[in-house]
């Protein structure tokens, strides 16, 4: 009797509970959001409107404005972390995963102490530093002889994003360099060392044999990049309210978002328009994700050791 | 490996390396030492480290006199534990179940479960705070628990089932000819052996949970069910004039993540290293 296979039951035990919790918070609401974005509410009635709300966030100067300004902003915010970030990063790794450094560890573990630092603590301290009635900032300027060059940073429109954007870059300097310094620890001692046979040390050797080598955790660290700086929303909350003041100057998708759902002063919040912005930005990591994966993943070379 | 570094090289090296430090710790170090120090003195010699004469502990008793902060701690420990203890559970279940079983559709169960590495969970919040009304969990501490288990378990059970591919097949076959269930394999064989990528997963898991302030401003701003992160956020917006108090509320706010991170800090540095993100 040829009979079927038992059911391995202890499968599906071990996997219901995950895929329960993750079904139901995660999938259920992202598509119920992304249904949602396709309603629109007439006298508390939700109606099908198709493509319409897209179309008035793209289109409607009422809500266009915003929506380019955050899509604008962020873009900005995100190409200061890749400019600025990343490549210190990868400098500080470097450094530290030099042979015989002494105090590695300690460098280590205080570099990274911003990283774990709630936003609360990260957006207040760096207000209170840069406050110009305080005057760490103008006071430390002066120091070097430079105080003209002191500005209320945070409350100038031209500078309070990029100030901003560097306080974030800041805080999360210590992954790129967790990530790269564990890329370079595990390249083997033996590519090293003939490369040194064949005459390329320090700065030759970093350029020519680390960098190439690295490279998959560099595009790792820019698609992590891209995501957290298209979902940020703490830092700026919590240091600009909101409104991402000197207006809007500081407004990026996610508080755009958060003022659109909830509601602000006089506005009402809105759940259908905060669902077409939150379908928007689910979108754009998307578009973002998947150049990553299929443009730039699959040509970068990795190497078996 | 006969590297020779320079002394000169060497020196700079450190001259990079030790000024970055003093970047990341700077503002921690002038928050530290002015919530320690009367107000005047905190506005005229911001940079001084508290004397017996500025010394003055008047943040601090503010602070725990008007803020009901032992209640916020309570609910962010009984958050970040809670979650923490399901991330960990269910996700170690999953990554058995994923690494250990041949079935059908395991590679698409694995791909589903990753899918949430990449996509933030935030993206879902508008359905997320109706579907928490309907089932009458706003202002629940177990709303958080909920959203925050489906946040951390994409990435623990990607990190979990890696590890779990080391443990010896051998091993889970002497306990099967033994009779065990695989049941009994999984908890007292495999869990036991990965529990250093428990720990891992555990520092990744938590830092942002405890630190979140998008969901519990959302999901859960009720007075008893605040959190200390959203506390602090409030508790500092009231007092912005009053800067001994807001130094001290940050003072107290960055101590317990502190300890915790020196605590930790071992596992998840030989974490990283060992290869979980290679």
């Amino acid at each position: 009797m040829a009979g079927r296979k038992p059911v391995r039951w202890h499968i599906a035990v071990f996997l219901a509970p995950a895929v329960l919790v993750y079904t139901a918070m995660m999938i259920v609401p992202l598509f119920g959001t992304l249904n949602l974005s396709l309603y629109t509410s007439v006298d508390r009635i939700s109606q099908f409107a198709g493509l319409d709300n897209f179309r008035t966030l793209f289109g409607d100067p009422r809500w266009a404005d915003a929506f380019w300004n955050a899509l604008g902003n962020n873009g900005w915010f995100f190409l200061i972390h890749m400019l600025v970030q990343n490549p210190i990063g990868i400098v500080l790794a470097a450094l530290l995963s030099s042979p015989r450094l002494r105090m590695a560890a300690f460098y280590r573990t205080a570099i990274f102490i911003p990283t774990i630092l709630s936003f609360v603590i990260v957006g207040f301290v760096w207000k209170l530093i840069l406050s110009p009635i305080w005057g760490i900032a103008p006071g430390m300027l002066d120091f070097v002889g430079l105080k003209s060059l002191f500005a209320p940073w945070l409350g100038k429109e031209e500078y309070a994003l990029t100030a901003l954007a560097l306080v974030s870059v800041w805080q999360f300097v210590g992954i790129p360099m967790m990530l790269i310094y564990a890329a370079l620890l595990s390249i083997p001692d033996e590519v090293l060392e003939a490369a040194e046979m064949d005459g390329i040390t320090g700065m030759s050797q970093f350029w020519k044999i680390k960098l190439p080598l690295i490279l998959p955790s560099i595009g790792i660290i820019s698609i992590l990049t891209f995501v957290g700086n298209f979902n940020a929303f703490d830092l700026i909350y919590v240091s600009q309210g909101a409104l991402a003041g000197p207006d809007f100057a500081t407004d990026i998708l996610g508080t755009f978002l958060y003022r659109t759902f909830f509601g602000f002063q006089l506005q009402l919040g809105d759940p259908h328009m905060g669902a077409t912005i939150a379908t928007a930005m689910f979108g754009i990591i998307l578009v973002g994700v998947c150049f990553y994966l299929f443009a730039i993943q699959t040509r970068l070379r990795r190497y078996q050791f | 490996m006969a590297t020779r570094t320079p002394l000169s090289r060497s020196i700079a090296a450190h001259a990079v390396l030790i000024a970055y430090t003093v970047i990341a710790l700077f503002p921690v170090f002038v928050i530290v030492i002015n919530s320690f120090k009367s107000r005047r003195a905190i506005f005229a010699e911001p940079l001084a480290i508290p004397t017996p004469d500025t010394f003055d502990l008047v943040g601090y008793t503010t602070v725990l006199k008007q803020g009901d902060f032992f209640q916020y701690f309570q609910n962010s420990m009984v958050v970040t534990c809670g979650s923490l203890f399901f991330v960990l559970l269910f996700g170690a279940m999953a990554a058995f179940a994923l690494s250990e079983y041949r079935f059908r559709g395991n590679t698409l169960m694995g791909l589903y479960l990753a899918l949430g590495i990449m996509i933030p969970i935030r993206l879902g919040t508008v359905a997320i705070l109706q579907m928490m009304v309907a089932s009458g969990l706003v202002n629940t501490l177990t709303a958080l628990v909920l959203v925050y288990t489906a946040q951390g378990l994409p990435l623990a059970v990607f990190i979990l089932s890696e590890f779990m591919k080391q443990v010896s097949d051998d091993l889970k076959n002497a306990g099967r000819i033994d009779g065990l269930s695989e049941y009994r394999i999984f908890f007292t064989l495999v869990l036991p052996l990965v529990r250093p990528a428990m720990a891992t997963v555990a520092v990744f898991t938590m830092i942002p949970i405890w630190n979140d302030l998008w969901f519990p401003l959302i999901l859960a701003p009720a007075e008893e069910v605040k959190t200390i992160t959203l506390g602090s956020q409030v508790f500092i917006g009231q007092f912005v004039t009053n800067w001994n108090a807001v130094l001290a509320a940050l003072s107290l706010a960055i101590v317990p993540v502190l300890v915790l991170y020196l605590i930790f800090s071992r596992q998840l540095i030989r974490g990283i290293t060992a290869g979980a993100v290679k």
